[in-house]
């Protein structure tokens, strides 16, 4: 009964050890706001497609991700043909730039990176942050600042949209100076679709994996009774 | 040609029998080796270090077929195995969280070694090969990293590599050498695909072969720390506690399997970056020689021995002494079966003073494995105007106060365990 107890203990001492990584994962908010995507809101997802390909896609390469691959939220080939593809691209291409590095530098002073896999780097949360992080500082070369990249390179591209932020130094928080095109919250929506898309698009394969996980679990557990039985029926005799 | 009136069995196993000893084998090393009957939790991690290590070759082999050793084209190479290969995600964290996963069931196996005292006489050269695979695992782990091209592949291995250069006299030369070049590039990166691929591949199931001939050579030991074969059956010779590994352990080996798979499949399908630890978020962006990131950490695997590394101080502007100590704090292990003077082998039996330095040793391996996978300044420093100790970072402070809790807990080791009181063994094992 002894031996039993501090087997059971020692059982949930190595289970927590293998968890704790976990622990460490929920207590890494650096960032202050959470983006709120939804991988399975197809919507969503499409409307973030648009917006990456009206804004980012004409400075930053997306070169891992297909265009045809866009059917896995939703959209048929005919759509990402009238919607998606503006410059004699295949749909079987992948989401390249035509401007060279070499030229990107120049013009930027830093090669804008691909964004692939950016929210893998970077984590949703940042890049949703970042996107509404941007403010006027007359001190930088491109007259824009951002909160959560100080004195980043990129100007701010979405500025028609989102207005001119400034900041205010004394409560160190963001004003809006100049309304954009869209209101605050329409404009949060709008990057909050940006941000979902992009974290589609820097594992495509997630949901198709979570999706084999719960199967493949379903068939383990049915396993492991039987392989348990099975044990249990050549050890009887064993004392 | 063998004698044919050794062969007992007949047919096409007949055939095969007079020619290649498959019947004697299969008895030897399965059906009629007998394993202690007493096997714990413990006991699983064995096997499941070896169904790991095909698992590996298996996905390796997969992954080898879409990859390309090329420093322009490996992280596109690997894209492409996550996006454009059928299965080739699933593949892929199968290979990344085998890693993690092999290192895990490898120290839980190396755990059950020391506290049963598994390496102790006659097991000492079984516990030698295994210190051996441990070395090699941890070169293949290495060389493994830096094939994805990300920017901590290429960080880590200039870290690692540049640690050679501490080497008084021959270091700088050395390190230029098994990069071959003068940073870390795609000659290394090709160099470091043929170690991953197939040089240590190939010295890993060489001794693995070795350790587990030499296992079924004296055979197993088990949580009393006595041996089975000291008491057998008069008329047929079994050893009395002894039951044959297959179908026994084979069965109870196969619910052990399962156990794990699901936690595998668990990791692979719902956290294959295990928040950072088996994958880590900065290996998403492309290796850059020119952008150091601003903090680079070894998997969690290497952490106590980098902690050690990074606590040891520089003498006369020299790292060597770091790197020494890295180097002994993994070493060491190997002499764990001559600095054990026990009179028992097990913690069964073992006492207090013995089980608190075991306890001690744990606890500062986790706390080095931990403080590896941080900044030095993670606590902050001490006030400037404490003596000794004033302005230096705590979390080094911590992490010197336990690379010698670490390495005492082997020098005094002769001690404790002879000046132990222990209690006294069992004839026969206890369940």
């Amino acid at each position: 009964m002894k031996n039993n107890l501090k087997k059971s203990t020692m059982k949930n001492l190595l289970i927590s050890l293998l968890l704790l990584p976990l622990i460490a994962l929920a207590n890494e908010g650096a960032i202050g706001v959470t983006a709120p995507i939804d991988a399975t809101d197809y919507a969503s997802l499409q409307r973030g497609a648009k917006a990456f390909v009206n804004n980012c896609l004409n400075c930053h390469s997306a070169n891992y991700m297909r265009y045809n691959r866009l059917k896995d939220i939703g959209l048929t080939e005919a759509q990402i043909k009238d919607n998606l593809l503006f410059a004699g691209e295949k749909v079987g291409d992948t989401m390249s730039v035509a401007m060279s590095p070499k030229d990107a530098k120049k013009w930027f002073g830093v090669a804008p990176p691909d964004l692939s896999v950016e929210v893998r780097a970077r984590g949703a949360d940042w890049v949703y942050a970042y996107l509404r992080g941007f403010y006027r500082d007359s001190t930088t070369a491109t007259g824009w600042n951002n909160t959560v990249y100080d004195k980043v390179a990129m100007p701010h591209v979405l500025y028609e949209l989102q207005g001119e932020q400034v900041m205010n130094h004394e409560t160190h928080k963001l004003e809006l100076a100049k309304p954009g095109k869209l209101s605050p919250s329409e404009y949060n929506d709008y990057v909050a679709d940006l941000t979902n898309f992009m974290a589609y698009m820097a594992e495509p394969g997630k949901q198709q994996r979570q999706h084999l996980g719960w199967y493949a679990l379903l068939f383990l557990g049915v396993l492991l009774v039987l392989v348990k039985k099975i044990k249990n029926a050549y050890w009887k005799d064993i004392k | 040609m063998a004698d044919k009136q050794n062969v007992e069995t007949t047919g096409i196993i007949g055939w095969i029998d007079t020619r290649f000893p498959l019947t004697s084998n299969i008895k030897n090393h399965l059906t009629e080796y007998y394993a202690p009957k007493n096997f714990n939790f413990w006991y699983f991690f064995g096997s499941l270090a070896l169904m790991i290590l095909v698992m590996q070759i298996v996905t390796g082999i997969f992954l080898t077929m879409h990859y390309k050793a090329s420093a322009a084209e490996a992280f596109a190479s690997v894209e492409y195995i996550m996006r454009d290969v059928f299965g080739g995600n699933i593949i892929r964290y199968m290979h990344s969280t085998g890693a993690s996963l092999f290192f895990v069931v490898i120290y839980l196996h190396m755990f059950r070694g020391v506290i049963y005292g598994s390496y102790r006489n006659p097991r000492e050269l079984i516990w030698l090969f295994g210190v051996a695979i441990f070395l090699c695992l941890m070169g293949e782990a290495f060389f493994g990293y830096l094939l994805p091209w990300g920017q901590m592949s290429y960080w880590g291995a200039q870290v690692i590599v540049n640690l050679f250069s501490a080497i008084p006299f021959i270091g700088p030369d050395l390190s230029e050498w098994l990069r071959g070049d003068y940073l870390v590039s795609d000659a290394t990166l090709n160099r470091f695909f043929a170690f991953h691929v197939i040089a240590l591949p190939l010295v890993l199931l060489g001794l693995v072969m070795s350790h587990l001939i030499a296992l079924h050579e004296v055979g197993s030991n088990n949580p009393d720390g006595i041996e089975i074969k000291a008491k057998k059956d008069k008329a047929t010779g079994i050893p009395l506690d002894g039951i044959p590994f297959h179908p026994y352990y084979t069965v109870k080996d196969l619910v052990g399997v399962v156990v794990f798979l699901i936690v595998f499949v668990t990791i692979i399908c719902f956290a294959p970056e295990m928040g950072g630890y088996f994958l880590e978020a900065n290996n998403f962006v492309p290796a850059d020689s020119l952008k150091t990131p601003a903090h680079i950490a070894p998997v969690w695997y290497f952490t106590p021995y980098y902690s050690i590394l990074r606590a040891v101080p520089p003498v006369m502007n020299s790292q060597f002494p770091g790197v020494a100590a890295m180097g002994l704090s993994v070493m060491v292990f190997a002499l764990l079966p001559w600095l054990d003077k026990g009179k028992v082998k097990s913690i069964r039996y073992r006492g207090g003073l013995y089980k608190k330095w075991l306890a001690a040793f744990v606890i500062s391996f986790l706390v080095l494995g931990y403080l590896g996978t941080v900044p030095s300044n993670v606590w902050g420093q001490f006030a400037v105007n404490m003596p000794v100790i004033g302005g230096a970072d705590r979390a080094t402070v911590v992490a010197r106060v336990f690379t010698v809790i670490y390495f005492a807990f082997f020098i005094l080791m002769p001690w404790f365990t002879s000046a132990d009181k222990t209690k006294p063994v069992p004839e026969r094992l206890t369940g």
